[in-house]
């Protein structure tokens, strides 16, 4: 590796060093200031904003980084593209969601001087997942994915104070664990089979060698299972609801966007890079047909829906419902791989765009009432939506956009994807998808029958807002009725990122 | 009337109505309801001025050049990638003979339903936010022509009424509000995946020459507009169009209410304030019928054809039994909720005989069932505003205490069971003419003419329970109507009246189209042999 090349590889991954560096900023100031830390969110800030903006000026660059000279093709360990940028995007904004949601969480208020390591952490998680999203090396991909996975360990138990948080981050740490083993072994046995960890070269040997279809198929389950954990998809989702109803609010909810995001993002790279043999001109994928991952998937896509949504509807703790809900959401966004088309992808890059909004609007409500009332138990909601009508009424939103109705960017969200479904002629998913969303109508219209229909009751008290959380919450509030109505820029925006790295 | 957005006036007034509502601080009270009533005046104003504009020889229907009053506007258009193609979805609005009885109406109802909501003092603000949103959202349905825009509108009803039946309704409003928003939830995703199969099944003309997949209703009508290997286009020999039509059927079915789909509908008026019981059965239930006259029939000729006599067959069911079972009723409220699933089974036996006489008698009969349904649930809510109870048991011999209402009472009354010279004798007759005209409908026809006479039978048994006999003592001190009152039943009984000795003030505005609409069903098919369907 020549300096030249290296220099090359630097340049492709700008906004992965600013992360860097702004995390070891974190820590120097965090190690200096050590009584003082209201500096530190705002220099997470300018690092998020400065990598923002290189992830939106490179966006439309591609190449490889970190090319391996040793063999015949020049492919890099990552592939950097506008699909990739696309879910960097996508992660910096909610990063900078995340820290003005923990800048207003009371519970990390409470941390005191522990909250340096919340920043560093979190950076962490960042920098693993942006790695993640464009690695194209199995090896890569289990590096960043570990980086990602042993921060947000620590994040899920940051509060020490309550039980029921380190049992979330022993649950997460002992079910992660045997996850990525799980999958370390399917990457060896995929490197056993084909000679190389390179996903482009999988590709290569896929098409032309013979490999034994048996051992193929069972170390790429293996693999799923290790990215199906960090989707929670099920059956690998038994961890998501205990880790997220014990892990501080603002955490649970960037592993319900960001986390997943990335999860997605792998998944994806890995499908299209290692096992598409060619996509034809109106966009359909060709499978090279050595795995059956159409069914597998449909599979997932069908149990992870339909388990999350039923399980949704018998919890009476918000932050558990929230997280069923991303199960299910997790399933809607299968079927979007499941087509296999840019369609497909396009709707993905859409829906995740339209969750972000609408997934951090209500746990950021949920996060504001549990700091007042101590509770995040739907009995305790009762009648609040007169008490302190704009939160009523804006989780009143965002929780009919989850449900997917028009006009909200949800629906805009599920209607690409049934679109993709019925492009694809999979009439029956998008059945078996449609009644789902029926069915996830009643526990989130269950929330506001608490909110609404029920008479506020002598203990429940007003919700004092500051300026600060009403600016947050118009915020996201905005996009979500905007989108719904005119969704040009976001589709055009997606569109134009479904660039994949030769192909 | 070149370039006067009427109808897009006519869809957002009520939004800019909900605008000023919110931004009133809730405690002015009377000026949140007059903000409402204006609301709604101008939108019955702005109605009058479309029926004085409308060119009554314009069909409508599938010919754009016909369609009145017409906005077309880009709303949504993505230059997509080779995979997609362009995404374009048009602001597309227009008015023939179809939809100007369901405009008047819609007006109308809105502002006696306004008139009905004075009594509200609870959460004035919110509950007059979503009566204008509500309000809106009906009025968009009736005028889109785009399905794309239509389905927007069709859903954007269902959380206003949610809410009004759920926070402002009786004991079990929870579970009424569920269950309707459920039922229709349900119907209406089936809604969604058909709007997306044919949207993937035919494609129009872009000014530019290039081909662009269409949520357009004329678009989707014409069969030349069709791909060869479209999922739901009939030159694909394996199309899915009459699944699709049932799935579409069914969304239209449960808003009609059609037997067995009807369940939600007895629950939700009994729970529902008086007012918006008024909505539900002067508008909302006559979407389902409008939507399969507007969307199903002209898209899918030939299975409409195959299928009519099914159709006549459930309108038949509809009418005997809702009528028996409103026969049974205790309660004043639900006596008349399943009425309106009887009168509702008229419509659709007329729009099953697949002649300009039958659907004829069947939208006259929607609006007809829109003032008459309207002004018996008014007629209950007075009773109950008053009594506080609408157990049929409970009363008797009020003629003599409220002889007025029992006056408004009796007109309304015999308009339901379809006394000549009042307005539901007509459209109940055109529906028997069109439907006895047809062979195959002859004997439902027959079977469907005892719904006349348990009418009677329910109507006139109510008539004797409630006005009749000796009056309880505890009844004694109970008013006559008050000026309000007054002010919501004479527009009504009017229009009754009118329409029951002039019917062609009704019957002309939609001859054209309806007319239009029967020779494009009996044009199209049989053309359509690929697949059978």
């Amino acid at each position: 590796m020549d300096f030249t090349s290296l220099y090359d590889s630097l340049s492709l991954i700008k906004p992965e060093i600013v992360i860097s560096v702004t995390l070891l900023l974190i820590v120097i100031f965090d190690l200096i200031f050590h009584k003082n830390k209201t500096l530190i969110p705002y220099i997470a800030l300018a690092g998020l904003i400065i990598g923002g903006i290189y992830v939106l000026s490179d966006i439309s660059n591609s190449g490889f980084a970190f090319v391996i000279s040793s063999t015949s093709n020049n492919f890099g360990l990552l592939a950097l593209d506008s699909f990739g940028s696309y879910f960097k995007f996508l992660i910096i904004i909610t990063s900078i969601l995340i820290v003005f949601f923990a800048k207003h969480s009371l519970e990390i208020k409470n941390t005191g001087t522990r909250q340096g390591e919340f920043y560093t952490l979190l950076f962490g998680m960042i920098l693993g997942m942006m790695f993640m999203i464009s690695a194209s090396d199995l090896i890569m991909i289990y590096v960043s994915m570990e980086l990602l996975s042993f921060s947000s360990y620590v994040l899920a138990g940051f509060i020490k104070l309550r039980d029921r948080n380190s049992e979330a981050s022993l649950k997460y740490i002992i079910f992660g664990g045997v996850a990525s083993g799980i999958m370390l072994f399917g990457i060896s046995l995929i490197y056993g089979l084909t000679g190389t960890t390179n996903l482009y070269q999988i590709n290569q040997v896929l098409q032309s060698a013979h490999v034994n279809l048996i051992v193929l198929s069972f170390s790429l389950l293996l693999v799923v299972a290790g990215i199906g954990y960090k989707i929670s998809a099920v059956p690998f989702h038994f961890w998501t609801p205990d880790v997220y109803e014990g892990a501080p609010v603002s955490i649970t909810a960037f592993l319900s966007v960001a986390s997943k995001a990335a999860g997605f993002a792998i998944l994806i790279r890995l499908i299209k890079t290692a096992f598409v043999s060619n996509i034809d001109s109106v966009g359909n994928w060709q499978l090279i047909p050595v795995f059956d991952w159409q069914t597998l998937l449909a599979v997932l896509a069908i149990l992870t829906m339909t388990l999350g949504n039923f399980a949704a509807l018998w919890q009476d703790n918000l932050k558990r419902m929230l997280a069923y809900s991303s199960i299910a959401h997790a399933g809607y966004l299968l079927l979007g791989i499941v087509v296999f088309s840019e369609i497909g992808i396009e709707a993905v890059l859409i829906y995740f765009a339209v969750y972000m909004l609408m997934n951090l609007g209500s746990f950021y409500i949920v996060m504001l009432i549990a700091d007042k009332t101590g509770s995040e138990n739907i009995d305790d909601y009762g009648g609040l939506g007169y008490v302190t009508p704009f939160l009523g009424v804006s989780f009143a939103v965002f929780l009919v956009s989850l449900t997917g109705l028009p006009p909200t960017a949800g629906f805009i969200g599920k209607l690409y994807l049934f679109i993709a479904l019925i492009d694809a002629k999979m009439t029956t998913l998008a059945v078996i998808a449609v009644l789902n969303s029926v069915v996830s109508l009643y526990y989130y219209i269950r929330v506001l029958k608490h909110m609404f229909l029920k008479k506020p009751d002598g203990n429940v008290r007003e919700i004092k807002l500051s300026a600060a959380n009403i600016v947050y919450i118009v915020i996201l509030l905005i996009p979500v009725l905007l989108l719904g109505i005119y969704f040009t820029p976001l589709v055009n925006f997606a569109e134009s990122c479904l660039a994949f790295l030769h192909f | 009337m070149d370039g006067f957005p009427i109808l897009t006036l006519l869809t957002f007034i009520p939004v800019i109505g909900m605008i000023i509502v919110l931004a009133l601080p809730g405690k002015m009270e009377k000026e949140i309801k007059y903000v409402t009533l204006l609301s709604t005046a101008i939108q019955v104003v702005l109605a009058v001025i479309l029926l004085s504009n409308f060119d009554y020889s314009a069909g409508g229907i599938f010919q754009k050049e016909s369609f009145q009053f017409i906005e077309k506007y880009k709303w949504i258009e993505i230059f997509g990638g080779s995979w997609i193609g362009t995404i374009k979805i048009d602001y597309f609005v227009g008015a023939d003979g179809l939809s100007v009885p369901m405009i008047l109406l819609t007006a109308l109802i809105s502002f006696i339903a306004t008139l009905s909501s004075w009594n509200i003092n609870k959460s004035v603000k919110g509950y007059f936010a979503l009566f204008l949103l509500l309000d809106a959202a009906m009025m968009g349905v009736f005028v889109s022509l785009n399905f794309f825009l239509f389905y927007i509108f069709w859903e954007l009803m269902l959380l206003p009424m949610y809410f009004l039946i759920g926070i402002w309704g009786g004991p079990r409003k929870e579970y009424a509000a569920i269950k309707f928003f459920i039922y229709t939830l349900v119907g209406s995703v089936f809604m969604l995946l058909v709007m997306i199969g044919l949207y993937f099944s035919a494609t129009e003309t872009l000014a530019n020459g290039s081909k662009a997949f269409s949520f357009d209703f004329l678009v989707l009508m014409d069969k030349a507009n069709y791909l060869k290997d479209g999922i739901l286009s009939p030159f694909n020999p394996h199309n899915l169009r009459f699944i699709a039509y049932i799935a579409l059927f069914i969304g239209f079915a449960i808003k009609i209410p059609m037997f067995p789909f009807h369940t939600w509908l007895p629950d939700a008026h009994v729970e529902a304030p008086t007012p918006i019981s008024v909505i539900l059965a002067g508008v909302l239930l006559k979407m389902g019928t409008y939507g399969i006259l507007r969307i199903s029939y002209p898209i899918f000729p030939q299975i409409t054809h195959d299928i009519a006599w099914y159709i006549g067959l459930f309108g038949m069911i509809n009418i005997i039994y809702g009528a028996l079972v409103a026969l049974a009723q205790k309660d004043f409220k639900k006596l008349i909720a399943y009425s309106s699933v009887s009168h509702m089974g008229y419509v659709m036996l007329g729009m099953a005989s697949l002649t300009t006489t039958g659907i004829n008698g069947a939208i006259f009969q929607m609006f007809n069932h829109g003032t008459i349904t309207a002004m018996l649930f008014l007629i209950v809510g007075v009773v109950y505003d008053r009594a506080h109870t609408r157990g049929l048991y409970d009363f008797g011999g009020l003629a003599n205490q409220m002889p007025v209402y029992t006056g408004f009472v009796t007109v309304a009354f015999f308009a339901a069971i379809g006394l000549p010279s009042l307005s539901g004798f007509v459209s109940e007759a055109l529906v028997f003419v069109g439907a006895f005209g047809v062979d195959t409908l002859r004997t439902l026809t027959m079977f469907s003419a005892l719904g006349i006479l348990l009418g009677a039978a329910y109507m006139l048994w109510t008539l004797q329970r409630l006005f009749f006999g000796q009056l309880p003592e505890k009844w004694k001190s109970l008013k006559d109507i008050d000026a309000r009152e007054y002010a919501m039943f004479i527009p009504l009984t009017i229009i009754i009246i009118f329409l029951g000795i002039y019917p062609s003030a009704m019957l002309n505005i939609m001859n054209t189209s309806v007319n239009t609409l029967v020779e494009f069903l009996s044009v199209n098919i049989h053309n359509i042999s690929i697949g059978g369907l």
